[in-house]
């Protein structure tokens, strides 16, 4: 086991080092100069020649790709208006358009979104799973296939569509919901959960809809099984059938996908936060890819990518512990 | 289902697992037409998908017979007292402007619809065949021949698919200059979108690799290539055909995302998302705006994801009935 996680660690590492060799390549090859972004209207040659000099844009690819690899360790201090900014480690880069480090961004925005990408991640489990065993223990029936119906318009309504139906709907029509505001949990708990319901709906919608078709299908495959069979034969009640036999394995492949999801998520919801404007990670990517400040995107990107592969790695490593038919470097 | 990464994963789920598909002989093309006239929620999505790229080919016919074209200004139609919202009821809807007016700009909507769905179909239509013929032709090569060339390209699946998608996407698509933004969208996508349908062909070929057939047709001296494309590539064609018919709502879908976030295609040229952001400040007092490119791209999805669904569901259904 030990062998197997140091293995998938260093896979790790290797795929976290691509990505961000890939990412920095790219704007590196094709951004526009952000010496000359920075130095803005009143600029001359001169001013750029120095910016360069200043951010080491004058040097070789690698030696810039190490300095920002280096400064992810052990940080570095950048030089602002002549005047010196630490910047610890990790450190994320500056960014010169807001003035502000982009970590210190990163930091001060992730609480939203993680609060609407666990808020989400809570309803669409609960819906997934609820809806999704219900179509299968009435397969075919009237409510199999209203669900199956409503799946159907919950994956294919863009969420920004849902987001704008709502919005209209609910908070300008019928004045039924505040227009979402990031209000602190421990100010106002009721306010809280209103002000983020929406969000929380609108993303929730699609992963929903996945959800509940999965968990159909595998219950549906899983009744199927000979030991459910076995243990309808010697009479088990039906419930301790579902509980016990049908459902836990059903529901198994629905961990990973569950992980891969929610740590996909953690980087931002991107469009709903834009929609509804709220001030999370997400929003902070929209809004410096229309500024087009570099550093943060960069950033973003990395550490969406840290997530998703620490996630695919905790999911594997879980699935092995839930699922004793998955045993992962044992004595074979 | 727009820009989920999981969603496409999960489609891939249900067309891995029937693997009924492969496992009986091939069905008559004839039983599955007749299965799919009789299923009225396929015929309906592929009415409505036919609709729309006929309206995706006539977008200039439409535009000569309606007399506005989709860069036209029509001050006309807009009130200027009144923050240039459109004249009349509903958006300006009258038998000039069939679908009313933009606010602000008093461009038809009708025409801009069209135009739209021309985007929404060639990027959507192409990517995938690209990630089809992609998906396909790695997916074989990596398990047929296994070994190294199975582990090189599983490993590039794999890179590939922990990447958050769409941040990259958009962080291409925004420091890439805007010369030709829907040869650039179908690229971006395409190159996200082929690991999906690639793993779930190698695992079928995996499979199928082993299967009697297989083995007489190597006895009987026929070459890889032979083996390939004669014996296993018909084994999967209808996993394929499937797979392909539930990407391509998920391309729509991250066209008019990418469309809807500006870093699509680039204004004066139309796309759903796009109509749909620029709608987005003027739902309250032009809800129309916002209805029209939001019910065409709704309705576009759900029936791609209908049409995939029943595809699937009649497949199935008719090779194990064979």
């Amino acid at each position: 086991m030990i062998r197997y996680i140091t293995g998938r660690v260093l896979g790790m590492v290797v795929v976290l080092f691509l990505v961000t060799l890939f990412t920095y390549a790219i704007f590196f090859l094709l951004s526009p100069d952000p010496a000359a972004q920075i130095c803005g209207k009143n600029c001359t040659p001169e001013l750029i020649d120095q910016i360069r000099t200043n951010l080491g844009l004058d040097q070789p690819f690698w030696t810039q790709f190490f300095t920002y690899v280096g400064g992810l360790f052990t940080g570095r201090t950048f030089m602002v208006a002549g005047a010196p900014v630490d910047c610890a480690a990790p450190c994320l880069g500056y960014s010169f358009q807001t003035s502000q480090l982009v970590g210190d961004m990163i930091v001060q925005r992730l609480p939203i979104s993680v609060t609407i990408a666990l808020g989400a991640a809570v309803l669409w489990v609960l819906a997934g799973l609820v809806t999704g065993v219900l179509s299968a223990a009435k397969e075919g029936a009237f409510v199999d296939r209203f669900f199956a119906g409503l799946t159907l318009t919950a994956m294919s309504i863009p969420n920004y569509v849902l987001a704008l139906v709502l919005q209209f709907v609910l908070v300008v029509a019928l004045g039924w919901l505040p227009f979402p505001q990031a209000v602190s949990f421990t100010d106002d708990p009721g306010r809280w959960f209103l002000n983020f319901l929406m969000p929380w709906v609108v993303l929730a919608a699609g992963y929903a809809a996945t959800y509940t078709r999965l968990t159909r299908a595998n219950v549906i495959e899983t009744l199927q099984e000979n030991f459910v069979r076995t243990a309808r034969a010697k009479g088990l009640a039906p419930a301790l059938v579902w509980r016990r036999h049908a459902l836990r394995p059903a529901l198994t492949p629905i961990v990973t996908i569950f992980g891969l999801d929610l740590a996909g998520l953690l980087g931002g919801a991107l469009i709903t936060e834009k929609v509804f404007g709220l001030n999370g990670v997400g929003k902070l990517t929209a809004d410096s890819i229309a500024a087009n400040d570099q550093p943060v995107i960069m950033a973003v990107t990395l550490l969406s990518a840290v997530f998703v592969i620490v996630g695919i790695l905790v999911v594997d490593l879980l699935y092995s512990v839930i699922d004793p038919r998955v045993r992962t470097g044992g004595a074979q | 289902m727009t820009l989920t990464s999981s969603s496409l994963e999960i489609e891939a789920a249900p067309g891995a697992d029937s693997e009924s598909l492969s496992e009986s002989a091939p069905t008559s093309g004839r039983r599955l037409v007749h299965a799919f006239v009789k299923d009225w929620a396929a015929v309906l999505s592929s009415a409505y998908i036919v609709l729309i790229i006929l309206m995706a080919l006539a977008a200039p016919l439409l535009a000569r017979i309606t007399g506005w074209g989709p860069y036209e200004f029509d001050q006309g139609a807009i009130d200027p007292n009144m923050g240039a919202i459109p004249i009349g009821p509903a958006g300006g809807i009258s038998a000039e402007h069939w679908f009313g007016v933009e606010p602000g700009s008093g461009r038809d909507i009708f025409v801009r619809i069209a135009y739209g769905a021309q985007v929404s179909m060639a990027v959507a239509l192409s990517a995938t065949v690209i990630t089809t013929v992609i998906g396909t032709v790695l997916g074989m090569l990596a398990g047929y021949f296994g070994g190294i060339i199975d582990t090189i390209i599983s490993r590039v699946m794999e890179f590939m698919m922990a990447f958050p998608a769409l941040i990259f996407m958009i962080a291409i698509l925004s420091a890439l200059p805007s010369d030709n933004r829907i040869v650039l969208l179908v690229v971006v996508i395409s190159l996200f979108g082929w690991p999906y349908l690639a793993r779930i062909v190698r695992g079928q070929t995996l499979s199928i690799k082993e299967r009697e057939f297989v083995e007489a047709a190597k006895a009987s001296g026929a070459g890889s290539a032979r083996i390939i494309f004669r014996e296993i590539l018909p084994n999967i064609t209808s996993t394929i055909l499937v797979m392909a018919a539930l990407a391509v709502p998920g391309y729509v879908g991250t066209e008019a995302g990418l469309s809807f976030l500006g870093v699509g295609v680039v204004p004066p040229t139309p796309s759903w998302g796009q109509m749909i952001a620029s709608a987005a400040p003027w739902y309250a007092v032009d809800p129309m705006y916002f209805v029209f490119p939001g019910a065409f791209l709704f309705l576009l999805v759900l029936s791609f994801v209908t049409l995939g669904d029943r595809v699937r569901a009649i497949l199935v259904s008719g090779e194990t009935r064979a």
